[in-house]
């Protein structure tokens, strides 16, 4: 423990004390506030809703309107609840994270070990794209998944998300790979080892953690994606995050906020829980995308 | 090494097609959009900058501008000064520190789709913070941000410094880390008080930790988009527009895509203005270290 005055005890101090961790608990709060309230009016009944304020505890556990945005509530024009663009988004996430957490590795490696010529362009040219604002390049985006066939599909968005993705999962990989001493990979091409062993045996072992953060941090942004979902995918293809915009979005009849917060956490549980068990490596994640050089 | 430096290029060279093609061939395609009279489907027949005189013409677009500034500018500031004291004051109690901060984070794992369902209750005045205030006794307390056109942005600000806040704070608490710990003992037997010690020696020593965050908030700031959508529309009316919004909002629902693609330009001229200075210098940085 860092103590700020190990010798100066006494009122002051005290008083200093108190403030400050009135300030980090005030926060924590405002930060718990939302999570909170989702949670306790989920599981209020129809008829509280209808009676009571939003900021209360519930009186009744009623778990009717997580059933109700699982499985009945309305999307659109189908009625079968958030379950089926649940499935769409898990669909979606799996092979997008696979695929560019594998080519992140392998560009990783290739950028780092192998200095060709045009490696640091390459590299430069991809860690730009990790800043491009999605914007810019929707409208092709769109047209090419649609000459492709892929307009309005999962596979669609399957495309995009490995596309734009791969910039971020090679960036991880290439931070990670360029700090490992080259002299490892000189000693294995004298014993006879080639590209791909050389990775696999030496690189790669070493390298689990940063395949922890590149894949929960690509997981994370696949399936919180907004943007491409609501431009790119439509009907029955959308992911989970456009269909609860869907169904909080509906203005006819009574708002059924318990059913809208159910809703959210149905969507948003999946990140959560990993966040709950592997929050180090996302934290990690969070920091190395930011701190990029 | 000349067979393992082939395969590293064969390895590399499908990503290197999909990063020319799906960046910077689109954002060519999309600039040269948005020179064309695209309008319900994409035309290519050049037409000149009408697409950027529409668009400075319109005035939905000027209030997105004027959105993003005051967004960002209030945004950016204040999670920065949160995010910074709260990092200082955790710093100084380890115990705290592992639980409070993965607290603070965790709204960096959740989508502003679902953030943006339970606070847009929680601002709603009629049943959220305002109903509840005077429900307590009040009935004169008044909180309607979010329902009011000139006031809609700041209730994204408010949602913008929930989810950022603690993002903030685990990067300087990564960079506190590093500071080295002789130099601040040194300096408390020579009798400096704390904040002297934090404002003189450990502040400067992370400055290049404050452009990194800065980049990335503003950078957060500029390519707002769901944020907006799940939480005001855009509304009320289009009071909480920002150009990221109004580039969806053109180029796929009014059926204006040149102007939507001219507008997608005007944002990249933003990031790229913020960022490549900054990657420049870091990747300078980098080399010479």
């Amino acid at each position: 423990m860092r103590n700020a005055y190990p010798h100066r005890a006494g009122i002051l101090r005290r008083l200093w004390t108190g403030l400050a961790v009135a300030v980090l608990v005030l926060f924590a709060l405002y930060d718990l506030a939302p999570l909170v309230v989702m949670v306790s009016t989920s599981l209020k009944s129809a008829d509280e809703i209808r009676s009571g304020a939003l900021l209360s505890l519930p009186d009744e556990i009623d778990t009717g309107a997580w059933a109700y945005a699982w499985g009945t509530a309305c999307i659109g024009a189908t009625c079968r609840g958030l379950a089926p663009y649940f499935v769409n988004s898990v669909a979606i996430a799996v092979p997008a994270v696979a695929i560019s957490s594998v080519l992140g590795a392998l560009n990783g490696y290739a950028l780092t070990k192998w200095r060709f010529r045009g490696a640091d362009l390459i590299f430069a040219l991809m860690l730009f794209g990790t800043f491009l604002p999605y914007q810019a390049i929707l409208l092709p985006l769109a047209q090419t998944l649609g000459a492709l066939g892929l307009g309005g599909t999962r596979g669609g968005l399957i495309v995009a998300h490995t596309a734009y993705g791969l910039t971020f999962t090679t960036l991880f990989f290439r931070n990670y790979f360029v700090g490992i001493s080259d002299d490892v990979v000189k000693a294995a091409l004298l014993d006879g080892a080639g590209f791909f062993r050389i990775f696999g045996e030496i690189l790669l072992p070493p390298a689990i953690p940063i395949l922890a953060v590149t894949v929960i941090w690509q997981f994370t942004q696949v399936w919180n994606d907004f943007l491409f979902g609501s431009a790119l995918t439509w009907g029955e293809s959308l992911p989970v995050t456009v269909a609860l915009i869907n169904l909080v979005n509906v203005t006819t009849g009574l708002k059924h906020y318990n059913v809208d917060m159910a809703g959210a956490i149905i969507t948003g549980l999946p990140t959560l829980v990993v966040y709950v068990l592997a929050g180090k490596y996302f934290i990690r994640g969070l920091i190395a995308g930011a701190v990029k050089g | 090494m000349a067979a393992g430096r082939r395969a590293a290029k064969l390895v590399v060279a499908p990503s290197v097609a999909v990063v020319m093609v799906f960046i910077y061939g689109f954002v060519l395609w999309t600039l040269y959009i948005s020179f064309t009279a695209s309008r319900i489907l994409p035309a290519y027949e050049l037409t000149g900058w009408d697409a950027y005189a529409r668009l400075w013409q319109t005035p939905r677009w000027h209030l997105a501008l004027r959105n993003l500034g005051v967004f960002s500018l209030l945004f950016i500031s204040v999670s920065m000064v949160v995010g910074v004291g709260l990092a200082v004051l955790l710093d100084q109690r380890a115990r705290a520190e592992g639980v409070l901060r993965t607290l603070y984070l965790y709204p960096m794992a959740l989508s502003f789709v679902v953030a943006g369902t339970a606070w847009r209750w929680i601002l709603n005045p009629g049943i959220g913070i305002q109903a509840f205030v005077r429900h307590l006794g009040f009935p004169d307390f008044t909180f309607d941000w979010i329902a009011r056109p000139e006031t809609a942005v700041y209730a994204l600000v408010v949602v913008a410094v929930w989810q950022s806040t603690g993002f903030v704070v685990a990067l300087f608490l990564a960079a506190l880390r590093g500071v080295d710990q002789e130099i601040i003992r040194a300096a408390r037997l020579d009798g400096a008080a704390t904040w002297q010690i934090y404002w003189g020696i450990v502040l400067p020593s992370i400055r290049p930790v404050v452009m990194s965050a800065l980049v990335v908030l503003l950078h957060v700031a500029v390519t707002s988009y769901d944020l907006v959508v799940a939480l005001t529309g855009g509304g009320p009316g289009y009071a909480s527009d920002m150009p990221a919004t109004f580039m969806v909002e053109m180029a796929f629902r009014r059926n204006q895509i040149n102007v939507g693609a001219a507008s997608a330009i005007m944002m990249l001229a933003m990031v790229v203005t913020i960022v490549v200075p900054y990657l420049y210098a870091e990747m300078r940085a980098a080399r010479d270290a």
